[in-house]
């Protein structure tokens, strides 16, 4: 099938951060100043495609023989990957100054790393997911250990990229195996004729090794050893964005990946792995989050029980589940890099000042930011009505129409048990005395990342149906 | 070259998968262990370039390109890590690397 000109154009969202991306190497290259250039021209690249994304949300369409979907639910997961990477250059222009490593790189490695999330999440061929995630990846191996000099950013730059490339076997050995009883990597041809290949036991295990392989990177019991110790040593503006869009690009898969099961009423052959998955996440991220004193480290024990929940989506498999998975991760995209961002302000160098006792009594030091660090704890609790509240709401409703009202009952319980480590901040900060003196230099560039993701968790949960009603119109496509 | 049974080489890529997973499992040196991950890799383009050559489309042998270029790619930045894990530390034993407890 040839491939018209038209067909270019409709990938814009992609050539947007390609030629961007050329653009910023030439830039790096060629201008002294291009330190202060480069933070602006990715926000610039980040908010056009962005913007693109989510006004073109309709035109829908399969291109270049079945290999990329553009529009439709490609759009929305561009939409969140792109405003998420706005939000976190925005807080690292500050940030990298304080630490000393303001490379230009970092912003082209983070231009790179969502060019491979939008692939993972437009692809419509196994080979464009393989090629989106590696590239994903390898970019978020270099980013963890940008503090080069630092011991710990090392040892979470060597433990991800370690496990990481370890799950790249399995995910290569899986697609090897798919490919061999199919004879096709084509996903459209796996959703037509889901049923058949389903008793076929080679068939099976390459897709079980592939979902083994990307639960690792959504960070699920019990293949998340590496995502405490990674969250913790990488770069907290990073450590942002490798936790939110990094888990929305990998869920984008799992959720391109078994559509046939969503959509055609197949038998959900993964139930049983998939509430496994959810139950052991939810509550052993909740459960040893309590007795974390590292800010960094609880949320990401907070993060893997936000993968159990979203877990629960998966195992119900069906399309309102679905819609509330995407509107979770959404949620959870703004409310997270919104603390990390607080975390970055916070932070002093040699990673210090990322410990809970330093939040005793900032409500004193600095009103603003405790108003928004509290609304990130109370939206991460899933306390109403942050957006939080409705990303937990719709999976649960979704389990329970698939009769997994045991699944949604152990949910709810679990999130009962995180709300005291989430709380546990807000006390420190509002009803406790200040330890030690320190200045916090709020630059203007991260207050406005942490004002803008505060402003859209509150959007996102007081107009749910807004981004919702977006998400049910495409979710089927 | 068909006179050899499919299954012959789909043993030996599962075994040397295996070894792969073992060695990541049990070496404790960063790079026998990166050589245990590249083993895994390999022996998953086995599987590909077996499963192409036998069904008769061309699709796994493309694809064994691609995988190569990426395990070329995910070399050059993981070396690049051990090597600067070492000028810190001066060991790339994993059990020695361990700052973070929980």
């Amino acid at each position: 099938m040839p491939s018209t000109i038209n067909e270019y154009f409709q990938l814009m969202p992609f050539l947007i951060i390609g030629i961007g991306i050329i653009l910023s190497v030439v830039i790096e290259i060629s201008s002294k100043s291009s330190k202060e250039i480069l933070p602006w021209f990715s926000i610039i690249l980040f908010f056009a495609t962005a913007l693109y994304s989510i006004t073109n949300i309709s035109e829908h369409a399969v291109l270049f023989g079945g290999m990329v979907e553009v529009g439709g639910k490609p759009a929305i997961f561009n939409f969140i990957f792109n405003l998420g990477a706005m939000l976190v250059v925005m807080s690292s222009i500050g940030y990298l100054k304080k630490y000393g490593t303001y490379f230009g790189e970092y912003y082209i490695l983070i231009q790179s790393s969502v060019l491979g999330m939008m692939v993972m999440a437009g692809s419509k061929d196994i080979l464009m997911i393989f090629l989106g995630l590696e590239l994903m990846s390898i970019c978020f191996y270099v980013l963890a250990g940008i503090n080069r000099n630092k011991l710990g950013a090392n040892e979470a730059a060597m433990k991800y990229f370690l496990l990481g490339s370890f799950t790249t076997g399995f995910i290569v050995y899986g697609i090897a195996l798919i490919y061999g009883t199919t004879g096709t990597t084509s996903i459209q041809n796996l959703i037509d004729n889901f049923g058949e290949y389903s008793s076929n036991i080679i068939f099976v295990t390459g897709l079980i090794l592939f979902l083994i392989g990307f639960s690792f990177k959504i960070a699920a019991v019990p293949f998340h050893m590496w995502v405490p110790d990674v969250y913790q040593g990488s770069a907290t503006t990073v450590t942002g964005l490798m936790s939110t869009t990094g888990k929305t690009a990998a869920f984008s898969v799992l959720i391109i990946m078994l559509t046939s099961i969503f959509t055609l009423n197949s038998a959900n052959i993964f139930k049983p792995y998939f509430s496994a998955i959810a139950v052991l996440s939810m509550f052993f991220g909740s459960i040893v989050a309590i007795s974390q004193n590292n800010l960094k480290r609880m949320l990401a024990y907070s993060s893997i029980s936000h993968a159990g929940y979203m877990a629960v989506g998966l195992a119900a498999a069906n399309s309102y589940s679905i819609s509330g998975i995407i509107f979770y991760l959404a949620a959870y995209a703004f409310m997270n890099i919104g603390a990390f961002s607080v975390i970055s302000i916070i932070e002093g160098e040699n990673d210090s000042r990322t410990d809970i006792n330093v939040y005793a009594g900032l409500n004193s030091k600095n009103p603003v930011l405790a108003a928004f660090m509290a609304l990130f704890m109370f939206a991460l609790a899933g306390i109403p009505p942050m957006a939080g509240f409705f990303g937990k709401y719709y999976v649960f409703v979704g389990a329970i129409e698939s009769n997994l009202t045991w699944l949604a009952i152990l949910g709810v319980i679990s999130s009962m048990i995180s709300v005291y480590f989430y709380l546990r901040v807000i006390v420190f900060m509002y009803f406790k005395d200040a330890e030690e003196n320190f200045e916090i230099e709020v630059a203007p560039y991260s207050l406005s990342s942490v004002v803008i993701s505060g402003v859209l968790v509150l959007m996102f949960g007081l107009f749910p149906d807004m981004l919702l009603r977006l998400i049910t119109a495409v979710v089927s496509l | 070259m068909s006179s050899v049974p499919m299954e012959y080489y789909l043993i030996l890529s599962a075994f040397m998968f295996i070894v792969g997973v073992t060695g990541v499992l049990i070496r404790r040196n960063a790079i026998v262990v990166f050589m245990c991950i590249e083993l895994m890799l390999n022996s998953a383009n086995l599987s590909l370039v077996t499963f192409s050559s036998y069904l008769g489309n061309p699709i796994g042998q493309i694809f064994v390109f691609f995988v190569m270029t990426v395990a070329a790619a995910e070399a050059a930045v993981g070396l690049a890590i051990i090597i600067a894990i070492f000028r810190n530390k001066l060991t790339v034993n994993i059990d020695e690397i361990n700052i973070f407890k929980w």
